[in-house]
């Protein structure tokens, strides 16, 4: 499992693994003060992150 | 291989004994064998077995054992509502003083099972219970509020020294003496906290503290912070393209009207909802139920909460294997522990069901 938090010291104190900071508590996988096709780009590097952090075995 | 604990010849007993016991064990300790036979049914046997007649002996002459029910784990834990009832009956019509269950160590299940008769135990029948587990098993935080749980530690080699703990709690329970703290009586923290009266001032007791953690001192705190044990980490997804993955949240999205009535806080439920077919998440069909985040940006565009449109894109470019049919949703806020494991234990039995390889968790 990974997680994407912008809620990081939390994810830190329970012990997760696989972390990626997300954006912002309000928006975990977005932003809203970009253009939608912005946005989306940075949603894909996002959940890229994610899958990468997936894969991967060192602790993150 | 014969079992050195199956079928015993009837002990001779006094016609009257001052405390009678029930004692629940897991297949194991019940002496029916290990893991082939987690299945079996619930079982009773009259008089102590296994480790009950070490906890006879060290409860004294004047008690006695005088039922055991002895359950597989796998079928305690899959029948949990139907061995509950039956065990609670049985415990009724014996007429017992203190119900004990286990020791239980560090195995899951069986704790899950003796917390959960346990509560039911005293909930139904008004009697002393005690059981024991190590700190990190499941059934410890599911119960440390509600019941006596003697710290095991995971080693069956403190057998003796655990049930002697149990004996002595026991006997303090049926007999209505007072209980000490959890360090003196060797239970784990029930996380109550107790009227006690003390010399000094709290500001005194608290630079006192500060001054022996700030000379390397020993001192104990008046307040444990919850600890957490290290989760191992499991491996690295080996190859992504064939990878099923799935999508859950803690930030409270669900399908419009929430149909499981997901709280807004303290959340006792979880939901899996479908996406099949969907390439995004489309604002009118959901809401966000937490109180704990100004919800408008993800109402807005739930994928900024559940990435599914760039999910999507990666299932259909081969990069990952198959999106999963469905996300799980539940609110994260203001949770006690002891259910967000619950929630988390749940969620992970569906995952494993639906033969998922590896998740995203969004969290706000």
């Amino acid at each position: 499992m990974v997680q994407i938090t912008s809620a990081l010291p939390i994810a830190k104190m329970v012990g997760a693994n696989r972390v990626v900071l997300g954006t912002g508590i309000v928006h975990v996988t977005g932003d809203a003060k970009l253009p939608p096709a912005d946005e989306k780009e940075l949603r894909r590097k996002l959940v890229q992150k994610a899958l990468d952090a997936l894969q991967s075995n060192e602790r993150e | 291989m014969p079992c050195p604990y199956s079928r015993l010849s009837p002990r001779a007993y006094p016609e009257e004994f001052a405390m009678r016991i029930a004692h629940y064990l897991n297949q194991f300790f019940g002496g029916i064998g290990a893991e082939e036979h987690a299945g079996k049914e619930l079982e009773v046997r009259d008089g102590a077995v296994g480790p009950g007649r070490l906890l006879e002996s060290l409860l004294g002459n004047d008690a006695r054992i005088v039922l055991t029910l002895v359950c597989g784990d796998n079928y305690a834990v899959e029948h949990q509502d139907e061995v509950t009832a039956s065990v609670v009956e049985k415990v009724r019509h014996a007429n017992v003083d203190l119900f004990v269950a286990g020791p239980c160590f560090d195995a899951g299940r069986y704790g899950m099972a003796a917390g959960a008769l346990c509560r039911a135990v005293q909930a139904e029948l008004s009697i002393s219970v005690v059981t024991a587990m190590s700190e990190e098993n499941p059934g410890v935080d599911l119960n440390r509020d509600a019941l006596y749980i003697i710290d095991s530690g995971t080693s069956i080699a403190n057998m003796r020294n655990v049930l002697d703990k149990m004996a002595r709690l026991s006997r303090k329970l049926v007999t209505k003496e007072p209980i000490g703290l959890p360090h003196e009586e060797g239970y784990l923290r029930r996380g109550w906290l107790r009227d006690q009266l003390v010399e000094k001032k709290a500001a005194t007791r608290l630079v006192d503290m500060l001054l022996a953690k700030m000379n390397g001192e020993p001192f104990e705190s008046e307040m444990p912070p919850t600890a957490f044990a290290p989760i191992p980490m499991p491996a690295g997804v080996k190859n992504l393209s064939r990878a099923k993955l799935m999508l859950i949240t803690d930030g409270g999205l669900v399908p419009k009207g929430n149909p499981d009535r997901i709280e807004g806080t303290a959340a006792t439920r979880w939901g899996s909802y479908s996406i099949e077919g969907r390439d995004d998440l489309r604002a009118e069909d959901y809401e966000v139920s937490h109180g704990g985040y100004d919800t408008r940006f993800v109402q807005e565009d739930p994928d900024r909460l559940v990435p599914l449109d760039a999910l999507r894109e990666m299932e259909k470019n081969g990069v990952i294997g198959k999106l999963h049919d469905e996300f799980i949703s539940t609110c994260g806020r203001s949770n006690p522990l002891s259910n967000t494991r619950r929630l988390g234990r749940e969620m992970a039995a569906k995952i494993k069901r639906d033969g998922v390889d590896a998740v995203i968790l969004t969290s706000t």
